[in-house]
C-alpha cells in the first residue's frame, strides 16, 4: 500500500462500501421501473415470498419488493437533502467558527455545543408536530437543520489547524479576500472531512426519518423504509409471522448504513494516516507524523 | 477550577437555550400554532373552553401580551416547578405524569446505556489492541451494528423472542396481571427485570456498535505513540501496557463523547419504548404527539432534555478528574 495516496486506498473495505451503496442507489432509481405499483391491492394478502413476489405480500395485498424499491428512493431522498442541509449549514458554523477564532468562534462554537447536546428526535418531533402537512421535503428540511453540529465540530477543529498553516497565511498577506480564502484555499484541504460527514449525516438522517415515520410525524403520503416498518408494525406483521414484511426495509437501513461507513472509513484512513495499520504490531512502522504527511 | 467554571457556565447557556426552543418553536412556526392545534384536537372531540385557553396561552396567541411579558411568564411558570395540565389525560398536571415515567426510562436506559458502553469499550480496545489480525474482520460486522434502527431491532427481539418463542413478555414495564401498579416487593423487582430485558437487549445490540468502533480507532492511534515503544523496549508486562498505557488513554475521547452518544442513544429509545409499551418518557413523548397533547409535549421535551445534560455534565466532571490536561489547560 502506498503510504501518500490520495485517493482511498482500494483495500477490501472500500471496495465491499463502495459496491453496497451503488448497489443501493441503483436500485433505488432503476427497480422503481421494473416493480408493481407499490400501492397495487390486487394481490394476496400476506404471501410469503415466491416467484410472482419475490419478497411477498403485505397486509393489504401489497407487493414488498416494490414497497422496498419505491421505499429506497424516498429514503434516499430524505437523507440526501438533510445531509446537504446540514453540511451546509456545519459549513457556515465549522469553517467560519475555526477561521475567523475569537469571539466569533467562541459565539459560534457556543451554538454548535449546544446544539449537539440537545436530544434530536424530541426537538424533531417537537417542530414536525406544528407543521400542518409533512411533505417529503419538509421531513428532510428539519432533519437537516437539527442535525448539523457534529460535524461543525470536527469541520471546525480541521479549519483552525489550517488556518495556520503557512499557505493560508502567505494568501492572506497577499491580500485575498476572506471569502477567496475560505472557498479556495480551505475547503479542497477539508473535502474528503467532508466527503466522510456527509455520508454520516446521510445514513443518520435515513434513521432519523424512519424513527420519525414510526411515531407518525413521517412524510405524509410518501413511501420510505421507515414507513414500511411502521405500517407492519401497524399492521400486525408479527403476530402473522410476515417477517418478509418487516425485515427487508430495516436490512437495508442497516446494510446501507454498513456501507457508508466502510467507505467513510477509507476516506479516514486518507485524513487521518495514523489509522493505517501495518500488519503486525511487533514489527510495525512509525506512523508518519500529521503534519509531514499532508 | 477554570475547567469546571467554563462547564457550568456552558451547561447554564446550554439549559437556557433548550428552555427558549421549547418557547420560541410554536412562536415560529408558520402560521398560528394554536389554530392548528385546536383544529387537531376538534377532530378528536370537543374540546373544554379551559383548555383552549390553556392552549391560547401556552402558544401565544393570547394578543393581550407582547412577547416579552409572555416569556417571563413562561419562565416564571417553569420556576414554580409548573409545566401546565396534559390535554390527554386531563385533568393530570404534566409534572405528575412525567413524575410516575422518569425512574423506568431512567433505570432502563442509565443500566443498558452502562452496559452497553463497557462492553464497547472492552471490545474496542481488545479489537485495536490485536490488530493486523483476523479480528480486523469483526469491524466491518460492528459498522452494521451501528446503523441498526433502534425500532427494528426492537421489532426483530420481540419477534424471535415474544412471538415466535414466547420466552418474554411482548409489552409493559412489569405484569400488569399480578400487580395493581408499582410496589416494593422482590416478586415486582422480578418482574419488572423480566420486562426489562429485551428493552435493554435492544439498547444494548444497537448502541455498543458505535462505541467499538470509536474505542478500536483511538486504540490503534495510541498504539502507535512512541511512549508505547518506550513501555516495550523497556520489557513491561504485555497487561500493563494494554491497560496502564494504552486503554487508559484511548478511553478518553470516549469519555468525552459520551454525552452526546448518549442523546443520540435517549433519541432511539424514544421509539423502542414505543414497540414494547414500556411505562417510561419515551412512550408518553408518543402519546402527547399523537393526542397533540401540547404541554405535555413541551415538558417532556424539557425534561429530557435536562436529563441528557445532567448526564454529560456528571460525566464532563469525570472527565476533568480523569484527564488532568483538562483541568490545566481549561
Amino acid at each position: 500500500m502506498a503510504e501518500n495516496r490520495i485517493l482511498p486506498s482500494r483495500s477490501a473495505k472500500s471496495v465491499t462500501g463502495l459496491a453496497i451503496v451503488v448497489a443501493i442507489v441503483l436500485f433505488a432509481i432503476v427497480a422503481p421501473f421494473f416493480t408493481q405499483n407499490p400501492r397495487f391491492s390486487g394481490n394476496d394478502a400476506f404471501l410469503p415470498p415466491n416467484v410472482d413476489h419475490l419478497l411477498g405480500t403485505t397486509k393489504l395485498g401489497y407487493d414488498v419488493l416494490a414497497q422496498l424499491a419505491h421505499g429506497a428512493r424516498g429514503s434516499l431522498i430524505v437523507g440526501v437533502i438533510a445531509a446537504a442541509i446540514a453540511i451546509v449549514l456545519s459549513l457556515i458554523f465549522g469553517i467560519f467558527a475555526g477561521y475567523a477564532g475569537g469571539w466569533t468562534d467562541e459565539i459560534l462554537s457556543m451554538g454548535t455545543n449546544v446544539m449537539l447536546v440537545i436530544p434530536g428526535l424530541p426537538l424533531v418531533m417537537v417542530i414536525a408536530v406544528y407543521a400542518e402537512s409533512r411533505s417529503i421535503w419538509l421531513v428532510a428540511f428539519i432533519l437537516g437543520i437539527t442535525s448539523w453540529a457534529g460535524s461543525a465540530i470536527v469541520l471546525r477543529s480541521q479549519a483552525r489547524s489550517l488556518r495556520s498553516r503557512d499557505y493560508v497565511g502567505a494568501a492572506q498577506v497577499a491580500g485575498e479576500r476572506t471569502f477567496r480564502i475560505l472557498l479556495v484555499e480551505i475547503m479542497p484541504n477539508l473535502l474528503p472531512l467532508l466527503a466522510a460527514q456527509f455520508l454520516s449525516a446521510l445514513i443518520l438522517a435515513i434513521l432519523g426519518e424512519a424513527g420519525l415515520s414510526f411515531l407518525g410525524l413521517g412524510p405524509s403520503g410518501s413511501i420510505t423504509w421507515g414507513t414500511m416498518i411502521t405500517d407492519a408494525n401497524g399492521g400486525n406483521a408479527m403476530s402473522a409471522g410476515a417477517w418478509w414484511w418487516f425485515v427487508p426495509p430495516g436490512l437495508m437501513i442497516a446494510v446501507f448504513g454498513a456501507g457508508l461507513s466502510l467507505v467513510n472509513f477509507s476516506i479516514d484512513e486518507v485524513v487521518n494516516p495514523k489509522l493505517r495499520v501495518v500488519a503486525d504490531p511487533a514489527v510495525r512502522r512509525r506512523a508518519p507524523k500529521a503534519g509531514a504527511s499532508a | 477550577m477554570r475547567y469546571f467554571v467554563r462547564r457550568i457556565i456552558f451547561y447554564a447557556i446550554t439549559v437556557w437555550a433548550a428552555i427558549s426552543f421549547n418557547f420560541l418553536i410554536p412562536r415560529l412556526m408558520p402560521g398560528d400554532p394554536a389554530e392548528i392545534m385546536l383544529a387537531k384536537m376538534a377532530r378528536n372531540g370537543e374540546i373544554a373552553p379551559g383548555v383552549e385557553r390553556t392552549i391560547r396561552l401556552l402558544l401565544g396567541s393570547d394578543t393581550d401580551q407582547n412577547i416579552w411579558e409572555q416569556y417571563v411568564a413562561y419562565l416564571g411558570n417553569l420556576f414554580r416547578g409548573d409545566l401546565g395540565v396534559s390535554f390527554t389525560k386531563f385533568p393530570t398536571p404534566v409534572t405528575e405524569l412525567i413524575g410516575a415515567a422518569l425512574p423506568w426510562s431512567l433505570g432502563l436506559l442509565g443500566l443498558a446505556t452502562i452496559i452497553s458502553f463497557v462492553i464497547g469499550i472492552a471490545a474496542g480496545a481488545w479489537i485495536g489492541w490485536r490488530r493486523g489480525t483476523w479480528v480486523d474482520h469483526i469491524i466491518p460486522g460492528s459498522t452494521l451494528l451501528q446503523s441498526l434502527p433502534y425500532f427494528w431491532v426492537a421489532l426483530l427481539l420481540v419477534y424471535g423472542f415474544a412471538v415466535v418463542n414466547p420466552w418474554f413478555p411482548r409489552i409493559g414495564g412489569y405484569d400488569v396481571f399480578t400487580f395493581n401498579g408499582p410496589e416494593a416487593t422482590m416478586e415486582f423487582a422480578g418482574s419488572v427485570l423480566y420486562h426489562g430485558l429485551l428493552p435493554a437487549l435492544t439498547v444494548v445490540l444497537s448502541s455498543f456498535g458505535g462505541w467499538l468502533l470509536g474505542m478500536r480507532n483511538m486504540m490503534v492511534a495510541t498504539l502507535s505513540e512512541d511512549y508505547i515503544t518506550t513501555a516495550e523496549a523497556k520489557g513491561l508486562r504485555r497487561s500493563r501496557i494494554l491497560l496502564g498505557y494504552a486503554v487508559r488513554n484511548a478511553a478518553l475521547p470516549s469519555i468525552a463523547g459520551f454525552g452526546i452518544s448518549l442523546a443520540f442513544v435517549v433519541t432511539g429509545s424514544i421509539v423502542m419504548e414505543q414497540v414494547f409499551t414500556y411505562p417510561g418518557l419515551g412512550k408518553l413523548m408518543i402519546t402527547a404527539v399523537q393526542g397533540n397533547d401540547y404541554a405535555l409535549m413541551q415538558g417532556l421535551f424539557l425534561v429530557i432534555t435536562l436529563t441528557v445534560l445532567a448526564a454529560t455534565f456528571l460525566m464532563d466532571i469525570v472527565y476533568g478528574f480523569v484527564d488532568p490536561r483538562t483541568r490545566q489547560n481549561g
